[in-house]
This record gives C-alpha cells, structure tokens and sequence, in this order.
C-alpha cells in the first residue's frame, strides 16, 4: 500500500484544523460584543438553566439516571433503523429476534419504573 | 437487498447460556413485580434453578463440537468445560451471597449510590440488603460462559462487558465500610473501562490485519494477510492487555488488592473463583485458535509477564497484612502460574483448565471462612486481628489451616496435584525457566500461608479477638465443598483429569 | 547392571497398603474425635504403631521366603493418581529390600518411641494431639519408602515435613518453638524446590516418574548416550538439594538443630532415627542416577564429608544436651552421605549405619528426655553432673548408645562406622586420603565431644544443687541468667527461674522399657547387621567386588580405635572435674566460630534474608505508588520537598492507570520488537 493515497485525507485534517484554528482566534476580534442577560446564561436546550455556584458542585445524581434511560432507548432506535431498512431480506426471523430486543429492553423497563426510577422526586 | 444470508443457529448449543440469561430476565422482573417480602426467596430459587438447569444443559451437550451464529460462538470440549466449572463455581459461591444468618440482611446493602455516612446510608444499615444481586450475578455469570465460548472478537468483547458491567455494581454493594466498597467498585470500573479500550482498540487493529474479526479467520489471516506484520503485533498486544487485566497479571494487578479488599467477601470470592476461570478461558481460547501459528512472536513476552506475575504477586503477598489482600495477591500469583498454562499452549490446555477448577474451589473455601471472622465492625480482616484464633476456634482453624496447606501446594491437596499437573506439561511443552520461576515463587509464597497459619495457632490471641460466628447450613455447605473438593482433587484427581482429557483441544477450525 | 523389574505383588504383600492406612487412620480418628479420645487416644496411637510394625515383620518375613533367584522387589498398583497427557502417575507401592529394613526400622523404633511418649507426655494437655501427628508422621514416612515412583515418594517428604513443622512447634507457647517450626518448614521448603525440578525434569526426559523405568532409562541411556550427561548431572544435584533439606546437611543444616524444642520423643524419632535420614534413603533409592555420573557422586561425598566436620565442630562447643545430639546427628548423617556418595559397596554401608543410628540416637536421645524429666527440663550440661547415682537405667543406656556412636568395639558404631572410614580411605586418587582423613578426624571429634556431654551429664560433682549447698556456685548461677541470652538461650531460659532441683529421680517403666530396648539394639545391632543386612541388601545395590585399596581394614580399624581413645581420654581428662557454669569467654575464633553455628545462621541472613526482604520492600513500594510514585518520587528527590513527598499517597485510580499505560506500552513495543527484530 502506498502511502499516497492518504494525502487528500491528512489535506483535508490540516484545513479543518487550521480552520477551527482561524474562527476561534479571529471571532472575539471582529465579533460585535453587546452583552444581555440570556447571553451570559449557560445554554441548557432553552430552558431555565439549573442555579449552581461558581465553579461547579454537586446535582442531583437523578439527571444522570434520565440520561441513562435516554441512551438506552436511543440505542434501541439505532438497532430499528437498519432492521426496518432490511426488513424485506430479514423476514420473519428478523421480526422475531427484533421482538425480543425489544421485550428484553422493555424488561428493564419495567424495573426501572415499578421501582420508581422515572419518578422524579 | 437479497443477498443477506441468515445464519444457521444451533439453539441446542446455546441453550445454557440462553437459560441463564433469561433466568436473569425474570429475575428483573421479580424485582419489578414481586413483593418485597417474598423477593428473597424467589429469587434463590430461581438463580439457583436456572443455574442448576444451565449446568443440566451443558451436560446433556458434553459431546458437542460446532460452530454456531455465524461464527460468533464456538462450543468446543474446554469451552463446555469451562462454561460447566464457571456454573458450578457460580453456585457455590451464590451460597455465600445469599447468607443472611451472618449480617442482618445479608452482607449487601440496599442502595449502593447512597454518599457513605450519609443520613441514607446509615438508615439502610438496618434494612435487608438488596435483591437485584442475584440477577446481577446471573448476568455476570452467563456473560462469562459467553466469554468462554466466543468464536470472534466482537462477541467476546460483548461478553466481557456484559460479565464485567454487573461485577463493578456488585463491588460497590458491601453492608460494612461502605466508603472502601464504592471507592472499588469505581477503581475497578474505571480501570476495566480503561482495559476494555485497549481490548476494543485491538480488535480493530486485528481487523485491518485479517480482515475479520472471528478467531479461525485471524487464525487463517496470518498465513495469508498482506498487511504489515505490524497490524498483527500490535493488535495482539492490545487485546492481550484487555484479557491480562481481567486475569490480574502483572503489570495489570494493580485493581485486584483494593478491589478484593473492598467489594464484599461473596463478591469477592465470585470474582476469584469465576473471573478468573472466564478470564483465562479466553485467553487460552484466543491464543490457542486465532494466534497459535505466531506463538514464536508473542510467547516470549508473554512468558515474561508470566514471570513478573509469578515473581510480584508471591512477593507482595509476604509483605500482606489484611487477610483479603494477601488473598488478592496470591490470586495474582496463581494468575501467574496460569499463564504458564497459556504460554505452553495445546499441551497445557487441560491442565490449565484443572487448575482453575481447583483453585476455583480453594479461593472459595478460603473467602467464606474469611466472612466468618467478626466483630462489632463486621468482618475483621486484619491479620493480626486473627492471631490466637485456634485457641478458641480450633475446628475453623484447623480448616483454614488445611486451605493455606492446599494453596502452598503441600501434597493430598488439589494445590500439589493441580500445580504438578501443569508445571509438568509446561515443562513438557518446553517452558522448563517458566517451570523454574514458578516452583521457586511458589516456595516464596509458601511463606504467607504458613503466616497465617502460625498466626492462627501460635500467637497469643490479641486484645480483642474477633469471634467466628456460626453461619447458616449456604455458608457452611460452601466451607464443606471448597475444603471437601481441595481434598478429594489432592488424593484421587484422576476422574476430572479424565473430563478434561476427553474436552480435548479448542476447536479450530 | 541389568534393567530393573518389579515383579507383582503376591499373598500378604499385595495389602501393603494397610502399613501406611492404619496410622493415618488412626490419626484421623484422633484429630476428628477431638477430646473425646483424650482418655485412650494415646494408646489408639500406639496400638496403630505396633499393628504396622507386626504387618512389616510379617511382609518382610515373606520377602525372606523368597529364595536366591526370585526377584525380591514386589510392586503394587493401587490407583491411577494424576493422569494428564503424556504423564502418568499412580500410586503404587514398592517392597523391596531396603524398603523392608527401612519399614521395620520406622516401625519398630517408632513403636519403642511412641511407648516412650505415652509417659513423657503424660503431664501434658495435648497429648491426643501429639500423637495423632505423631501418627500422621509414621504414615507420611511408610508412604515416603513404600512409593514406587519419585511422587509418591515427594509426597510423603512433604507429608514428614509438615508432620515435623507441627510437632516442633506443639509447645507452641514457646516463641522459640514457633520460630524453630517456621524455619524448618522455609529451609524445608528451599531443598522441596530441587526435589520438585528434579521430577519435573525426569519426567522431560524419559517421560515417567516410576522408579523402574526412570532407572531403565538412565541404564539405556549409558549404554546408548541417548541423554546428555548435563541432564543427568542437574537430575543429581537437585535431588540432592532436596536429599540436603531434609537431612540437615550443609548448606541447609541450621533448621536441624533449632528443631530441638520440640518435645523429647520427636527429636528421637523425627530428627534422629527416621525422618531426617530420608536423604539418605533418596540417594541410596536414586543409586542408578548417581552411578552414571562422577561428579554428582563427588558432590555427594564432599558434602558428606564437610557436615560431619561441621557437626563435630560445632558438637563440641554446645552446652544444650538436645543441642550436642542434635549436632552429632547432622555429623553422623554426614557419615552417611558419605557412604552412599561412595557409591558401589559403601550403599549397603550407609544404610547399616543409618539403622545402627537409628537404634543408637534414639535411645541417647530418649535418654537425654529421661534427664529432663527427672531434672525438671533442665537441659543445660553445665548444670547435671553425678546423676549416675539417680537414674541408673537411664545412666546405663544412655552410655551404651555412647559408647556405640563413638565406635567402640563390639557395640555397633564400630561395625558401621569403621567400614565407611575405610571405603572412604579407599577412594581412587588423592581424594582417597582427604575423605578418608575427614572421616577419621571426625571420629576422634565424635569421641570428644560424646565423652564431655556423657561426663557433664553423669559423672563429676553434681552441680545442680540448691544455692546453699552448692556454696560457691551461687554467684556464678545468678551470674548465667544474663550469659544466657545467646541464640540457644531461649529454651534453656524457660527452666533458669532461679529454682534448682533438689531430688532427681528416675523416669517411670514405660519410659525406661523403650530405653533398655533400645540399648540392646545399640549394642547387638551393628554386628548383627554388618553382614546379613549387607547381604540382604545385595538384590538393590548389586554385587561389588573390592577394588583399589590404599590401607587395609586393619590399619583403618586400629587407627580409628586409637584416635576414638585418644578423643575419650582428652575428654575424660578435661571434663571429669566439672565445668564452670558460666560461658567462658572465647579465647579463638574457631571456639567463636563455633558458638555461633560457624555463623550459619548469619550466612542465611545476609545471603537469602536481606535481599528478600529488600526486594520486598522495594516491590511493595512500586506498587503502591506505582509509575507515578517513582516519577514524583525522583522529581521529590532532585526538589528535596518534603511537601511533595507527603502527596505520594497510595491507592489513586490515576496511578493505576498509569502504571497499566506503562505496562501496555511496554508490551506492545516488546511484541512490536520481537515482531521486527
């Protein structure tokens, strides 16, 4: 294997290095500064952001627990995308082993909320 | 979109894996449903049926030799073996898991995440321990007979997770001294984290060698891959560091002190016994299919470790004063000895596999009487809390006392048997410098044993001697077979030298 | 020599397994009734003894029936043990000649000393205890000589030594016990490794660990030069090494006599007659091994050789009974390392010398218990004298076994010991004279210091009397409480509370029985056996024509009686008035030297101790601290911060990690390097 035909994508790592490079650099120098309140909040999907202190502390270890539940079902999805895709090739065997994917997630669905994971406080 | 072939599954084959794990899924279940009262009975039942009806299955496929999933698993003679001794081992340490005479509630609490000495934590002190830990611990089993059986890369890696994820929740669980119990089940999940990159990165380094990531296909690939050898070297050193975290070798041990010593005594002794023989199923799985035709390049660096682990671990456990450490390195040592096993390859695979079941079953022995010695603080582990036992307890001693003979390797104990067994084949194999490093480090480890021992007998009994409390019938069935098995495989091994001349070599092809 | 059968066992022989299950049965019926059997537990221990003696007389009587040409070596196969690949071992058991006397030895003066103990242990609590180890021994040994391949025989090796570890630290309550215990299980444990790799290794090379076919291999391989005289040179010396630990030679002969605070009854039959002779037995039993190679041969003599010189050397400065014995048994299992490295006729010789001891030592050994017993424990020489009046019986043996180790004709040392000094002389070349010279020396050294330990002990002033009477010792016994912190002091200090003893008395008949018996085998044994047991022997060891001679049997006999006269009278003469009770001070380096053991101890230490423990705490240190300790630790050393080292705690996830990042890189350059280099 030759080396040559990686050039194009070491040229491509050095312009998007050197690219991030520029717009971090020039952006506080040609950027308009007019500061408000909303600006200075840390950004947390456009709700009230949570108050913490200066310099971080502890939260509740319950937003960690949603995230959690969060990636377990997007993963789920993840694994729906392609077997819908393939659904035809699959056939049934596909539509069995899917259904049990899903009742195994769903299992540990149900002990996370019969035993009061998704409740709040 | 036609051309996808689905694979031929061999349900028969899979079967004891597919019972443990679904036994597990119940027991969530359980959890989720059943009420609080009856939990604990449901589920000893259950993990101990599935267990039971898991190791029935594997029985009933002792002669099976067949490559299933498209590859992904591969039931071969060790790998039924192996899945059989991680079952056994699994229910006899569910005995020590599942005492609940020792400690009220047994020795889990219910919620781990409580910060130590909080208000919560101290308020769960009087509550009953948690449920959840058996069908964690049947996840964590039936990932490593997974483990056992993997026919590629990627399965494997699955599995590793899947036994790895349960165990660092278990170790956080312990009744007593909560702090040291999260601070190891974070150090050993992060740690095992850290390792499973390496393992993961491996794979892929292996795949752009072979082109696959199934153990025949990199075994093929050797022969026939135009890529740089480098690929290969590399590949085979990160995936070899994955697997020697688990199995504790040397440079990699340095989670086993503080993890042994913090998780609770059960998990502990799970983690000796059925870590360990998953762990090293692997790795003789991997090096005797995928990568037996480049032994030349790795057996040299892979004795090496074999005799830093023999040399470091016997060492360091002199130094020991905490009974559960001392424990935790001779663990390393005996990792040690085991990888003599894998670097002599074919010609080692029985023994090795003997080894593990007799260690299993010591280091299970060991662990319980470990949960015996107590007082007002729980377990009392420090060694010199133990000094002057045998004036008072001269039965417990007298058993501990034959466990530290059997792990010294003293003749009429499956230690004598298990360690001629494989030191004799890795000598057979030409590993003769391995054979030496490891007879005299097993002369050096002799000495903390004997420790103990005299510890036991000869001292003057301490201030405050820790009482050995009296256990339920599980803890004392574990005790009877730990010292029972170390005896039985000391005198007349021959009937399992026999099963696992009969497993015959992995199945490569 | 023709190649080595073993005919099946037939009639009586084939249960010849009950030799080794009844005292281990029995001793399993003593532990697991634990005090229920305090009553009758000792008699159980000696009732299991004498059934195995009765069963070897009867097989050995069978073994006699069969006449001249019958092949005198019956095996039997119990079980397959461990069976994995190409090995294979079964426990079998062998009975041959040397294994006959050897089992009537064990059993016999096992039985004697087991009688013995019944009354010298009568007082204490543990009794039942001490004899279901002391069964456990008797069974450990019998499999030791039954086996018929090296495990069976490593197991019982290691059976007699765990056996020993626990009865010489039954007084547990003693530090010195427990410390003695510990050591000779540790030096045991150093010469188990040259046993073990010496297994390994005949299994590497002829594919089994049977006696037979190991034997047939190395005759094959003679004949054919099919394994390489390395191989067969390494298999000598480690089974050598582990003959060494076991038999208290040199280098590995300090755990012997610390072994002596055990109980009386153990040094007798453990360090005395039986277990610690196993060396012996193992090169004798390995004769085909060392026959094929010179040098190992050598080795063995020159070891032999050098222990008895050690032994008699430092024999003559210890002031402990026990220690004396102890230090003339090493000396005496010198002689017979000797012999059996002398190869050809001397075999036989080693073995009659090693029953002849057997019955000598034991009874000097039982005797020297009778004085203590009598005398409250005391065991410093210095502080017996003119019992003879007291105990008679005990007087009378005890200088019967004393006059049969020293060589006087007729007892049995002469017919025993003579015969080594002059095979020894009759070596080829000059190494001829400087074993033969060594072995002589020895005697006279022997004689010396068996004259002063018998004199202290019976004759001479008695100076064990209370402080009034002994008048003028009174301050120089105060003055011996602070002499006495030296290395031996320990057990010695456990009776110097002050308290003299005021009536010595003689120990009761079941103590003085075994003894009587004892001193008649001292006395007829050696010339019973000088020729019958030669004979009967000739099936194991081949017939050996008398070669080479530098001096005649007469020049060796009248020498060796001449210096063993010379040493008793200097010892008479020294001795007969007493001696001070106090240590006098050392006026040479040798009487220094051998104070201390010929600093044997210290050779250990600064030899194997210190870098152990050195690498320890090195290990220990890494460890804890890992990569990021040595880092810190060296940028800490060039700072000179104090504050920085106190950050070096232990146990931070972070160090971990480095250190398993270290370990990786270093695996992954190692197989990348292997890979290109």
């Amino acid at each position: 294997m030759s080396l040559s035909q990686w050039v194009p994508l070491v040229v491509l790592f050095t312009l998007a290095t050197l690219f991030a490079l520029f717009s971090v650099t020039i952006a506080p120098y040609i950027g308009p500064r007019r500061y408000n309140k909303a600006k200075l909040e840390a950004y947390e999907c456009g709700i009230e952001p949570t108050p913490t202190p200066p310099g971080g502390s502890r939260f509740p270890v319950k937003f960690y627990l949603t995230a959690m539940l969060f990636i377990i079902f997007d993963i789920e999805i993840v694994f729906l995308y392609p077997w819908a895709v393939a659904f035809d090739s699959l056939g049934m065997f596909g539509f069995v082993e899917m259904l049990l994917f899903i009742v195994t997630v769903f299992v540990a669905y149900t002990y996370v909320w019969r035993r009061g994971g998704l409740d709040w406080d | 979109m036609n051309d996808i072939q689905l694979p031929a599954i061999d349900y028969a084959a899979l079967l004891p894996m597919l019972i443990v794990f679904g036994a597990a899924c119940v027991g969530i279940l359980v959890e989720a449903f059943a009420p609080r009262g009856w939990r604990f009975v449901i589920q000893v039942s259950l993990t101990i049926g599935g267990l039971v009806a898991g190791l029935v299955a594997i029985i009933v496929n002792r002669d099976l030799e067949i490559t299933t999933i498209g590859g992904a698993v591969t039931v071969d003679g060790p790998g039924l073996f192996l899945q059989g001794a991680i079952i056994i081992l699994g229910i006899v340490s569910l005995g020590l898991i599942a005492e609940r005479r020792l400690e009220r509630g047994g020795p889990f609490v219910a919620e781990a995440a409580h910060a130590a000495n909080s208000d919560g934590d101290k308020r769960q002190e009087r509550e009953p321990g948690a449920t959840e830990v058996f069908p964690l611990t049947l996840f964590a089993i039936a990932g490593m007979m997974l483990f056992c059986v993997s026919g590629d890369l990627l399965t494997m890696f699955v599995a590793l997770e899947v036994f790895s994820l349960p165990l660092y929740l278990l170790c956080g669980l312990a009744r007593r001294r909560r702090l040291i119990s999260q601070e190891a089940a974070l150090k050993y999940f992060l740690l095992g984290a850290f390792a499973s990159a390496f393992f993961l990165y491996g794979v892929a380094l292996l795949y752009g060698y072979a082109g696959t990531v199934s153990l025949t296909g990199i075994r093929e690939g050797v022969l026939q891959s135009e890529q740089s050898g480098i690929l290969l070297a590399a590949g085979l050193a990160l995936l070899a560091i994955g697997l020697l975290f688990k199995a504790a070798a040397v440079p990699f041990h340095v989670w086993t002190p503080d993890v042994y010593q913090g998780a609770p005594t059960p998990v502990t002794a799970l983690m000796a016994a059925c870590t360990k023989a998953a762990a090293f199923g692997g790795l003789l799985r991997v090096f005797n299919v995928a990568f037996e035709t480049t032994a030349w390049d790795w057996q040299p660096v892979l004795a090496t470790v074999a005799i830093l682990t023999m040399v470091v671990g016997s060492i360091l456990a002199v130094a020991q004063t905490d009974i559960k450490r001392l424990l935790a390195y001779s663990s390393v040592a005996n990792a040690g000895y085991l990888l003599v096993g894998v670097v002599s390859l074919n010609g080692a695979v029985g023994s090795s596999l003997f080894y593990l079941i007799a260690y299993g079953f010591s280091v299970l022995g060991a662990f319980a009487m470990v949960t015996l010695v107590r007082d007002s603080e729980g377990e009392a582990t420090h060694l010199s809390r133990w000094a002057g036992l045998g004036k008072g307890s001269p039965l417990f001693s007298a058993l501990f006392t034959f466990l530290m003979l059997g792990f010294a390797g003293i003749p009429l104990t499956s230690g004598f048997t298990s360690k001629f067994a494989l030191f004799s084949s890795a000598w057979d194999s030409d590993q003769s410098v391995l054979v030496i490093v490891g007879v005299l480090s097993s002369v050096v480890l002799a000495f903390p044993y004997l420790k103990v021992v005299v510890l036991l007998w000869l001292n003057p009994p301490g201030e405050e001697t820790p009482t050995v409390s009296v256990p339920s019938m599980l803890t004392r069935a574990v005790i009877f077979a730990g010292v029972a098995v170390t005896f039985v495989l000391g005198v007349a091994p021959s009937f399992l030298l026999d099963i696992v001349a009969d497993a015959g070599p992995f199945l490569a092809k | 020599m023709d190649s080595i059968t073993y005919a099946p066992a037939t009639g009586a022989l084939s249960s010849m397994w009950l030799l080794v299950a009844i005292p281990a049965l029995s001793a399993t019926v003593l532990l697991l009734l634990g005090r229920r059997a305090d009553k009758w537990g000792h008699w159980l221990g000696v009732a299991s003894v004498l059934a195995s003696f009765v069963l070897g007389v009867t097989y050995f009587l069978q073994l006699r029936g069969i006449d001249g040409t019958g092949n005198k070596s019956l095996s039997v196969d119990l079980f397959e043990f461990i069976h994995i690949g190409d090995l294979n071992v079964s426990v079998g058991l062998l009975f041959d000649p040397l294994t006959a006397v050897f089992v009537l030895l064990i059993t016999g003066v096992g039985f004697l000393i087991h009688l013995y103990a019944v009354g010298y242990m009568s007082h204490d609590p543990g009794r039942r205890r001490f004899f279901a180890y002391f069964n456990l021994f008797v069974a450990a040994m019998l499999l030791l000589v039954l086996g018929d391949n090296y495990v069976m025989l490593y197991a019982g090796w290691e059976g007699v030594g765990l056996a020993s570890y626990l009865l010489i630290s039954f007084w547990s309550d003693r530090p010195a016990a427990a410390t003695a215990g510990k050591k000779a299980f540790l030096i045991n444990r150093v010469g188990d490794v040259g046993f073990a790799l010496a297994i390994f290794l005949m299994f590497a090379t002829f594919g089994t660990t049977n006696y037979a076919d190991v034997f047939n291999g190395v005759l094959a391989s003679e004949a054919g030069q099919t394994v390489s005289a390395g191989v067969l040179l390494a298999m000598g010396l480690l089974l050598l090494l582990g003959a060494c630990g076991k038999s208290g030679q040199f280098p590995l002969q300090t755990w012997l006599p610390d072994a002596m605070e055990g109980p009386t009854p153990v040094s007798a039959l453990i360090h005395a007659a039986t277990m610690v002779t196993a060396g012996v037995y193992m090169i004798a039993r390995s004769q085909v091994i060392f026959n094929a190679n010179e040098t190992a041969q050598t080795v063995v003599v020159s070891i032999g050789a050098l222990t008895l010189l050690i032994g008699c050397v430092i024999g003559c400065a210890k002031d402990g009974i026990k220690r004396v014995l102890a230090y003339s048994t090493v000396s005496q299992i010198g002689y017979m390392f000797l012999a059996v490295g002398l190869g050809g006729g001397a075999y036989a010789l080693g073995i009659i010398h090693l029953l002849a001891h057997g019955f000598f030592k034991a009874g000097l050994f039982l005797g020297a218990g009778s004085v203590m017993h009598g005398m409250k424990d005391q065991e410093d020489i210095r502080r017996f004298g003119g019992l003879w009046k007291y105990m008679r019986i005990t007087w009378a043996t005890f200088g019967l076994g004393y006059l049969a180790i020293i060589g006087i004709p007729p007892l049995s040392g002469f017919f025993t010991k003579d015969p080594i000094i002059l095979a020894a002389f009759n070596r080829e070349g000059w190494t001829g004279w400087l074993f033969g010279s060594a072995a002589l020396l020895g005697a006279g050294l022997t004689a010396f210091y068996m004259t002063r330990l018998f004199v202290l002990t019976f004759h001479g002033r008695p100076r064990w009397q209370k402080e009034g009477e002994g008048g003028a010792h009174a301050a120089s016994a105060t003055d011996a409480h602070g002499a006495h912190a030296d290395a031996h002091g320990a057990a010695i200090a456990r009776t110097e509370d002050g308290r003299d003893i005021q009536h010595p008395h003689e120990s009761p008949w079941i103590m003085t029985v075994p003894l009587m018996l004892l001193a008649v085998g001292s006395v007829a044994a050696g010339w019973l056996m000088s020729t019958s047991v030669v004979d009967w022997l000739t099936p194991v060891f081949g017939e050996h024509e008398e070669g080479h001679a530098h001096l005649t049997h007469t020049q060796v006999t009248i020498a060796t009686v001449a210096v063993t006269v010379l040493g008793v009278a200097l010892g008479y003469l020294l001795f007969r008035g007493g001696t001070s009770l106090v240590e006098q001070p050392a006026r040479t380096h040798l009487v220094r030297a051998a104070r201390n053991n010929l600093y044997a101890d210290r050779f250990n230490e600064l030899v194997f101790e210190l870098p152990g423990r050195l690498l320890t705490r090195a290990l220990v240190w890494v460890d804890n601290r890992g990569v990021d300790g040595i880092v810190n630790g060296l940028a800490a050393a060039f700072g000179g911060g104090s504050g920085r080292l106190r950050r070096l705690q232990t146990g931070y996830v972070r160090t971990y990690a480095l250190s398993i990042l270290s370990g990786a890189f270093l695996i992954v350059a190692a197989l990348l390097a292997v890979r290109l280099g």
